[in-house]
Parts: C-alpha cells; structure tokens; sequence
C-alpha cells in the first residue's frame, strides 16, 4: 500500500509542485503510452495482491500438505481444484506462497530504492557543490563499487555479513546508489550556477539550505525515472540472490528462494519452476513499463512546449 | 591518441587500488579470526596458530599488510586455494577461457540480432514490427535469466532433447585442452563430432547470457537510429535522392553506431554478474561458478582473488572498449 501511495505521491510532485494543473499535465504525457498505463495498473494490483496476501491466498504459505506433494496445476491431468497452480515438492501450495512472496518483492524493492536514494542523493548533492576534495574522494569511491560487477559484489558483501533478506537489501542498495550520486552530482553541478541559485546565495542561503530546497527540487525528474529502474533492479538481484541462496532464506516464500528449491524438479515437475519466475518476470516488466512512461512523460527534450 | 590512451590509463591508477583495498579488506571484513576460517572445521594448536599468524603477516601493522598484498598482486601472486591446494592464478587460467568463450558468444548473439532488430524497428517506426520488437525487448529486459536458463533446459533439454543438460562437452569427445576455447579446439583436433557437441553444449547458455545485453542494445539502437534519422545531413543525403539502403547504412547508422559501442561496453560489467546466474544453472565450468561454489565453500582466498581479477577484467574491457570510442569518434580523444 505504502509503495503504491509512495509512487504517485512522488510523481505527482515531479512538474513544479503538487498543483492540479501539474499533476494533469504529467498524466496527460504519461497516459499517451499505453504500455505504461498497463504496467501501472498491473503494478496497482500487485500491491493490491501483497497488501491483502493474507486475505486472497487460498492456503497458509507454510503449511505443508503430506497428502499432495508434487501436484500438478488444476488444469493438468491430476491436478486438484484446491491446489490451483499446484503444490511443491513438500506439499505446500504454489499461488499462497506466490501471493506471500509479493509481500516480500515489494518489500526488498521499497527499501533498497529508499536506501540507494537517500545516501546516493546525500553524496551526489556534497559532490557536486562543494567540489574539489570531497568531490573526488566520493566520485573515486563510486567508481570502485561501479567497477565490479553488481551481482557479484552483493555477494561478496553476503558472504561477509552472512546471508539473509536484510543483509541482502543493504547489499543490493549499496551496489545501486553510486547511480544515484552520479546522477545528482550531474545535476547539481549544471543547476549550480543558473540564475536562481545565484540569487538565493545572494539572499542569504546557507549551504544546506541550498543544496536541499533551492538545488535539489529541481534535480527530481532524472532521479525518479533512475529510481524506477533501481525498484526492478533491486527485485530481480534480490531473486538472484535468493536463487544462488545468499538472500533470503527457506522457508521464507520469497521468489527467487523457491525457485532455488525447485531446481532439482524441473524435469519432473516444470510447474515448481514455472510460476516463480512468471510472477519475477510480471513485476519487473510492469516497473520497467512505468519506468520507460515516466521517462517520456519527464524528459523536456521530448515534450512539446 | 597516444596522449589519450595514456590519461585513461593514468585514470585507472586510484581505481585499480580502491578494487585492491577492497579485495584486501574483504579477508579481514569476514566475521571471525581469518586464520580459524582458514582452518575451517579441523582448528589449529596454538603453536601453528602464530606460525601462521607470522606467515601470512597479521602481526604487522594494517598498512603494512596492504602493502605486501598489493606487492603480491601486482607481482601475480594470488595465494594458493584453500580447498584445491593450487594457485589461484592458474584456477583462474584454466577455467577464464571457458567465460570468455560463452561471453563471446553471447555479445555476437546480441550484436548480431540486437543491432539489425534496432535498425529495422527505428526505420519502421511505429510499425507493428516496431511495436513487436521492443515489447520482446523489454520483456528480455526484464528477464530474471537464471529463471529463462532453467524454462529453455526445460523445453530444449527436457522436451524436445535436442541438447544437453550442462557441462561444455560430450564426455566421449573428451581431448587435451589447447587454447581453452571448446570451438576452437575441436576443430584443432580436427574432430567434427566434437565441434558439434561443443556447439550444442554452447548454444543455451549463450544464449540465456545473450538475452539481456539483446534486449538493452536493440533499444539502444533503436533510439540512436531514431535521434541520428532526424539530423539535417540525413535530410539532406535524402533530398539528394540517395537510396533509403545508403541513408540508412552509410549516413545514419555510422553515426548511431557511437552510442551502441558504448551500450556495448557498459554491458561488460552485467555480463560478467550473467556470467555467474547462467554458469551456475547450465555448470559451465568458468569464473563465475568457481566464484560461486568458492564462496559456498568458504575458499576466501579464491573469492578474495578471483573477485580482485574479475574486477581487473571488467576494468581493462572498460579501457579497451573507451579506446574503440575514441577511434570511431575522433570529437571525444579532442575535447577530452
């Protein structure tokens, strides 16, 4: 719930201000690609899905039915109608386990991106203003983390705090914010000398209150359609991890865990491996379309003014 | 070009020993006494305890310490295995041109379907080809691979048997590595049936490692096409009534080709973190399952090194792929 009202909270702000007028503009661009209105009401019901989990979901997640291991989805010849995609291979019921896990995938995606931004935007805006020093030290440290490869230093990073789901999100949104301080410093520094900056300075601003309500408000559009890309990003590193099983752990019904467990009965059972990696791929692919909106309905250079 | 060959290199100096710090403080990060990790389940007496203390230098001083490992490193030497007892650098030699050979693979897969599909897609734009196209690559774009690896072993593997499980070759082709490279061997050793196995142990991994770096340059080129159809010289090359075949091929797509060099190059780093997803799914015996059942058998010092080389490679592709952008574009190695 608290991402779906986050989401649109933040993207209403984006064109100067929450005002109405804003606000109908920013819909009026972003509703022109239909893909992305698609991805944003398949996003809506996926939170719909994690918020009421408890409600929908047809069984507990963990209970495991000794009587039906293995099943097959209704649909198949010996599927049963109570076990509507079927059941793993300790009898647990596959959608009840799916509908739990989008709690978690929503979850993990919220808190990396939250974590990513916050200390990406701090140390983009203390980069890009003050330069010099601090400038090259944070950009110098950014460039290590950028140079390994993403997935494998969140691994490492595991191994060193011991695998688990919070582990894995501090892992993950350390690996993503070096994106989100670049992106600020970027904008910082072509916002720092316009006119009204300058005019603020000569008012009597201070440094923080410069940075953060003069500079940063106008630094959002960039940030918001990067922040989208991390949200999908955040989830499909974290079933990665789950996968490799360096992220959350059994018998929590996380996506990319259950795969993991799943792996010795793809020939046996694809439906095990099937329905996990469908529910990945529909979360990501309806972020992405948001994303992709977002950025055509935020870019000025393909507006029409 | 010298010049700037040499400002890029001089560049990499801070990066390269930020990778190494990290490396080194990775060893001393793990929660623990890294000798007792080292011993693993067996322990030491405390007698060989400070034997080894000495010897691996953990009674010097923390600077010092990172001085002689960066000595170590930069002399190639790795450390030795805790699990196999062998160097790690020739672990690494031996298993490297197994992920060479499947990366490449997969950019030529990428590059040669990615580019063509962007082309097409930008100069039929909004057509249902277009539509058709980034639908499927954005739905790559989205793809958790290690769940696609697992879908294609299920379909081509399982179902229609048309090709093996995992591993790089039918064990009854077995022969005497010499370049590493599965392809390139087989046809040294001049045995077709090998060179076929060896293609059909390559072609899913490829092609699962292929999928997102497919998806991300057929976008690319799509919208470099798109930006460059729009200039004035293209108009012009029209207006002089070129053909639409040598507007697009020869004026436009030279130009596009910039930003999808580019695209190219940034997706080394990803494919290096695919290489790990889809070596561990299909046992592709490269870098990347060794990283992986490294750090599942706690052999640190495999995983402090091979995470210390990998980075080195994705920093050396970098450099390679910025002198290729230099190259094609003679604006950049000018203004920077």
């Amino acid at each position: 719930m608290s991402d779906e009202a986050g989401a649109t909270a933040t993207a209403a702000e984006v064109p100067t201000g929450a005002r109405p007028r804003a606000l109908a503009e920013f819909w009026h661009y972003y509703s022109m690609n239909t893909g992305a209105v698609i991805g944003l009401f398949v996003f809506a019901a996926l939170v719909l899905v994690a918020v009421f989990a408890p409600l929908l979901a047809p069984h507990l997640p963990d209970v495991q039915y000794r009587d039906a291991l293995l099943v097959p989805p209704a649909w198949q010849e010996g599927g049963r109608a109570t076990f509507i995609l079927g059941t793993d291979p300790v009898g647990r019921d596959i959608l009840s386990r799916l509908i739990h896990g989008a709690r978690f995938s929503l979850f993990i995606g919220l808190v990396v991106v939250v974590l990513a931004l916050f200390s990406g935007i701090l140390l983009g805006l203390l980069a890009g203003y003050f330069r010099g020093w601090v400038d090259a030290a944070i950009m110098r440290v950014m460039d290590v983390i950028l140079s390994f490869p993403s997935l494998l230093l969140a691994l490492v990073l595991v191994a060193i705090l011991g695998p688990g789901l919070f582990n894995a999100m501090l892992a993950i949104a350390l690996v993503l914010q070096p994106h989100f301080a670049r992106l600020t410093r970027a904008a910082v520094m072509a916002e720092k000398s316009r006119e009204y900056v300058v005019a603020a300075r000569v008012a009597g601003a201070g440094p923080i209150r410069l940075m953060f309500r003069t500079i940063l408000p106008n630094c959002t559009a960039p940030l918001i359609v990067q922040a989208t890309l991390s949200f999908s990003n955040a989830i499909l590193e974290a079933a990665a991890l789950g996968f490799l099983g360096m992220g959350a752990q059994p018998p929590t019904p996380e996506w990319g865990t259950m795969l993991a467990s799943a792996r010795e009965f793809i020939l046996r059972a694809p439906w095990v491996v099937t329905f996990p990696g469908l529910a990945i791929l529909i979360t990501v692919l309806s972020i992405n379309l948001i994303g992709d909106g977002l950025r055509d309905a935020l870019d000025p250079k393909l507006k029409r003014s | 070009m010298l010049s700037y060959l040499l400002r890029k290199i001089a560049l990499l100096v801070p990066t390269f020993i930020g990778i190494s710090i990290c490396a080194f403080a990775f060893i001393r990060l793990l929660p623990g006494d890294p000798i007792l990790a080292m011993a693993g389940q067996y322990g030491v007496t405390p007698e060989r305890y400070a034997e080894l203390r000495e010897q691996f230098g953990y009674n010097l001083p923390i600077w010092q310490q990172y001085l002689t490992y960066l000595g170590q490193v930069l002399t190639g030497d790795f450390g030795v295995s805790l699990g196999t007892k062998r160097p790690v650098a020739t672990e690494f030699a031996t298993l490297f041109p197994a992920t060479v050979e499947l990366t490449l693979a997969a950019v030529l897969i990428a590059v040669v379907v990615g580019i063509p599909a962007g082309i097409f897609a930008a100069v039929k734009r909004g057509s249902w080809f277009d539509q058709a196209t980034m639908s499927v690559a954005l739905t790559g774009y989205s793809m958790p691979i290690f769940w696609w690896g697992l879908l294609l072993i299920i379909f081509f593997s399982g179902y229609l048997g048309w090709t093996p499980v995992s591993g790089r070759i039918g064990i009854q082709h077995f022969f005497r590595p010499v370049t590493g490279f599965m392809l390139i061997d087989s046809l040294l050793v001049g045995r077709p049936g090998a060179f076929w196995s060896a293609v059909s142990h390559l072609i899913l991994p490829a092609v699962v490692l292929a999928t997102i770096p497919l998806a991300v340059i057929a976008r690319q080129t799509r919208s470099a096409m798109l930006e460059v159809l729009g200039e004035d010289y293209v108009r012009t090359a029209r207006a002089k009534g070129l053909s639409p075949r040598r507007v697009v091929g020869l004026h436009a797509f030279r130009n596009a080709l910039i930003p999808v060099v580019t695209t190219i190059g940034l997706q080394m780093g990803s494919l290096m973190a695919g290489a790990i997803l889809t070596e561990t799914i299909f046992s592709w015996p490269g870098i990347g399952k060794w990283m992986i059942d490294s750090i599942g058998k706690r052999d640190y010092v495999v995983v402090q090194s091979g995470l210390l080389l990998i980075a080195l490679v994705v920093m050396v592709v970098n450099l390679v792929v910025d002198v290729l952008y230099a190259v094609i574009n003679p604006r950049i190695r000018v203004a920077s």
